[in-house]
């Protein structure tokens, strides 16, 4: 297997910088893209002390749709590996009352991450070769009163990552869903999460990394997500309809 | 949320933050009475606060490296683990290590931990060049030997009590390989093992392992185990081929709180004797993978559950050189006649430190495990008042038991010199622990 550049979109993510720890550790060159990308200067640094791995920074805001195209020209190296894990929770009881910043969230969980992968997928068919990871979420698997605006604009994403990788099944180009569960990072820090069914940010970014060279297709990253997910799927809906789950 | 040291005793309701910067960490530090946690592999309530636990795990930035002189700064909350899985392959160890390495360099720092060549290299002080410390009114200090001498001197083994590390600069050794040349001697009994490491302090690792529950001729026999870094020339083949073996998967894992029956007298004693026996049978010297030398325990995840439900204690003390013979004699008796002493007893030889609150004197430090019960309680009691008796020490990383009153038995110079300094700087209203309330320090 090639160990060429893993670019990590929306790399201030926990779940992102673990993931690129893990690339690294593999010997991937990585770039790391996020808003403030100066802020991640200690984390590159980090990064390349312990794998001895070239490690660049990028300016990148998804919802910046004009400038896409420019930011993939602008990576020293077309990458080999693409991961977005660019996602914005926000707060569901109050984007209930504000129909704009509930569009904010759907655009950052669905429009933006679309399509930038939407890019570097037509690079990569080109190409003919190269992966690209959407994280997505289990919130997207069904729509539930606590969080439908972030698992509605998830479930576009997962339909989008399901679309994108049936039309380059042939072309040598691989693409990967991702669907954690709760992972123990910034996002979730004010929730109280079950410890059994939480993944760490390091759990994620090794089941992605398994995932790439397995080339697997969705991952729930902790296998009990699977099964629940499931679970959640076959409720009739007349009786989901009233559950509060 | 319920936390604990390793010995799953005390746990305590504890408000935990896990700051990510600077800021966040002041912010921490300036709300309460504070105390730093790192990787939780004291023993004890070293890093327990009931109202202010600040997990520095997010600090986890390795920040340089020099090939140099093998200098590596990096934030307090990297893992050791981490350091030896990217230095290692390079050729670098940790120049002190302790035996797990699930340790953070601040826990490191805040303990001053030894290791197994305490009596050559001394310390982890003795590799530290500087240090970054949060003090008590949230600013930054960087401190060494030459600059903020006290701050730097107070916070190498000031149990997290003098202020945040932030960040440590330390000095790696150079390896050839990943193995150790280990021989392994027999001792009869305790007055034997001294000797041999009276006679070997020119061995760069020394330990011993004790069967403390056997008596009479043979109380404190012992397994003495020294080991040198191996050269690559000297490796047997398969070795060389594997010049810096990379640790395996951990297999071994304790999935739930045993109870604490399967701990009797009878496993510990048919331990005792296969340790025991092996080692007299089994060739003297061999190549033993770094891992497996420096840290046999870290193969079994979460074996600290073996001890059930109720947790346990570890008993560390020093005793100085010309009374730890007639010192640990005494106390290994007690040790077995009580039938409750763990297979884990260690023995190691110290040189010489001359610090201001760090555990190691010179002399022979003795550790062992007791699952945690009233009998329990009482014998350590006991072993710290004949610690006192003999003039030694009582390392406050593994303790869980000591009253205030008990320590300054031990240690009354410089605890009161301690309780100065901190009054001084303000760390007293800043900083403190369930140990370090409980010590009334
Ligand atoms: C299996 C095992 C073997 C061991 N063997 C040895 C040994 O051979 N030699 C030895 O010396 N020790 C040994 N220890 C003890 C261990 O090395 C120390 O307790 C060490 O301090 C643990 O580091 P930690 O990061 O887990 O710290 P914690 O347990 O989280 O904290 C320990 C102390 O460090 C302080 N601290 C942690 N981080 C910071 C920080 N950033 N700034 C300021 N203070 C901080 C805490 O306040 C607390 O007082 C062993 C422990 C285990 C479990
Ligand atoms: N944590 C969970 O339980 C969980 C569960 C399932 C799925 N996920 C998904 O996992 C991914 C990573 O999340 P996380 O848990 O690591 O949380 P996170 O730290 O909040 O990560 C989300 C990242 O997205 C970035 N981002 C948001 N809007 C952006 C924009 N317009 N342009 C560029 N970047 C933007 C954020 O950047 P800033 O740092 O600049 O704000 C942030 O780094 C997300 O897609 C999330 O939906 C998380």
């Amino acid at each position: 297997m090639s160990i060429g550049p893993v670019l990590i979109l929306g790399a201030r993510s926990d779940i992102a910088l673990a993931t690129a720890h893990s690339y690294a550790e593999l010997g991937h060159p990585i770039q790391l893209a996020a808003r403030k990308s100066e802020t991640l200067q200690t984390a590159k640094e980090d990064l390349e002390i312990r794998y001895q791995v070239q490690v660049t920074l990028h300016d990148f805001d998804v919802l910046d749709l004009e400038n896409q195209a420019e930011f993939i020209d602008a990576l020293p190296e077309l990458p080999e590996i693409a991961v977005c894990a660019v996602g914005v929770l926000g707060d569901q009881d109050s984007d209930e009352q504000d129909h704009l910043a509930a569009v904010q969230v759907m655009r950052a969980n669905y429009e933006g991450p679309a399509s930038i992968l939407a890019l570097l997928a037509n690079r990569f068919e080109q190409r003919g070769s190269g992966t690209l990871v959407g994280i997505s979420s289990v919130a997207g698997e069904r729509g539930r009163a606590t969080n439908y605006i972030y698992g509605s604009a998830k479930a576009g994403f997962t339909a989008f990552l399901s679309g994108l990788r049936n039309r380059l099944a042939n072309t040598g180009v691989h693409v990967v869903t991702v669907l954690p569960g709760f992972v123990d990072t910034k996002m979730t820090e004010n929730l109280d999460l079950p410890n059994k069914l939480t993944a760490q940010p390091s759990e994620v970014g090794e089941a992605i990394v398994r995932a790439t060279r397995k080339h697997k297709n969705v991952i729930y990253v902790k296998p009990i997500w699977a099964l629940v997910m499931t679970v959640i799927r076959y409720i009739p809906e007349p009786l989901f309809k009233k559950m509060r789950i | 949320m319920k936390l604990s040291g390793w010995g799953n005793f005390p746990v305590v309701d504890c408000q935990l933050s896990r700051p990510r910067n600077e800021e966040e960490l002041a912010n921490a530090v300036m709300a309460s009475r504070a105390i730093a946690r790192g990787n939780g592999r004291a023993y004890g309530d070293s890093a327990l606060s009931r109202t202010n636990t600040i997990d520095m795990r997010k600090f986890n930035h390795m920040l340089s490296f020099d090939p140099e002189t093998g200098q590596l700064v990096a934030e307090a909350g990297v893992l050791l683990s981490d350091i030896i899985a990217a230095f290692l392959p390079r050729g670098w160890f940790p120049a002190v290590t302790p035996g797990t390495r699930f340790v953070s360099l601040g826990g490191m720092v805040a303990a001053d931990v030894h290791g197994k060549n305490h009596h050559i290299d001394g310390s982890f002080g003795n590799c530290v060049d500087w240090l970054d410390v949060m003090t008590p009114d949230g600013e930054i200090m960087r401190c060494s030997r030459a600059e903020n001498t006290e701050l730097f001197e107070w916070t190498m083994g000031g149990m997290g009590l003098t202020g945040v590390v932030l960040r440590v600069a330390l000095r790696l050794r150079s390896v050839e390989t990943g193995w150790i040349r280990q021989t392994t001697h027999v001792a009869q009994n305790l007055d034997d093992a001294i000797d041999l490491f009276e006679d070997t302090l020119d061995a760069t690792y020394s330990v011993a392992w004790i069967d403390c529950l056997s008596t009479g001729e043979t109380l404190g026999r012992s397994l003495v185990m020294l080991g040198e870094h191996a050269t690559l020339d000297e490796l047997p083949g398969t070795c060389r081929a594997n010049r810096f073996p990379s640790v395996t998967a951990q297999k071994l894992g304790v999935p739930f709180n045993l109870p604490g029956f399967c701990l009797n007298q009878y496993s510990v004693r048919a331990f005792n004797a296969l340790y025991y026996w092996n080692g007299q049978r089994g060739d003297t010297t061999s190549y033993v993978n770094w891992n497996s030398y420096f840290y046999p325990l870290d193969s079994i995840r979460d074996w600290n559950r073996i001890y059930g439900r109720k947790g346990f204690a570890q008993f560390q003390c020093v005793l100085p050189l010309d009374s730890a013979r007639a010192g640990l004699n005494e106390m290994l008796k007690e040790i077995s006649e009580s039938g409750r002493g763990s297979f884990l007893a260690v023995l190691k030889r110290f040189g010489q430190q001359d610090s201001r609150f760090s555990f190691p004197m010179e002399g022979y430090t003795l550790a062992l495990d007791f699952p945690m019960s009233d009998r329990s309680v009482s014998l350590i009691q006991k072993l710290g008042q004949m610690t006192a008796a003999h003039g030694g020490r009582i390392y406050l990383a593994k303790d869980s038991i000591m009253d205030a009153q008990s320590l300054r038995a031990t240690d009354a110079t410089r605890v009161s010199e301690f309780e100065r300094i901190r009054h001084n700087s303000g760390a007293a209203e800043r900083f403190a622990s369930v140990q370090s309330e409980r010590l009334k320090l």
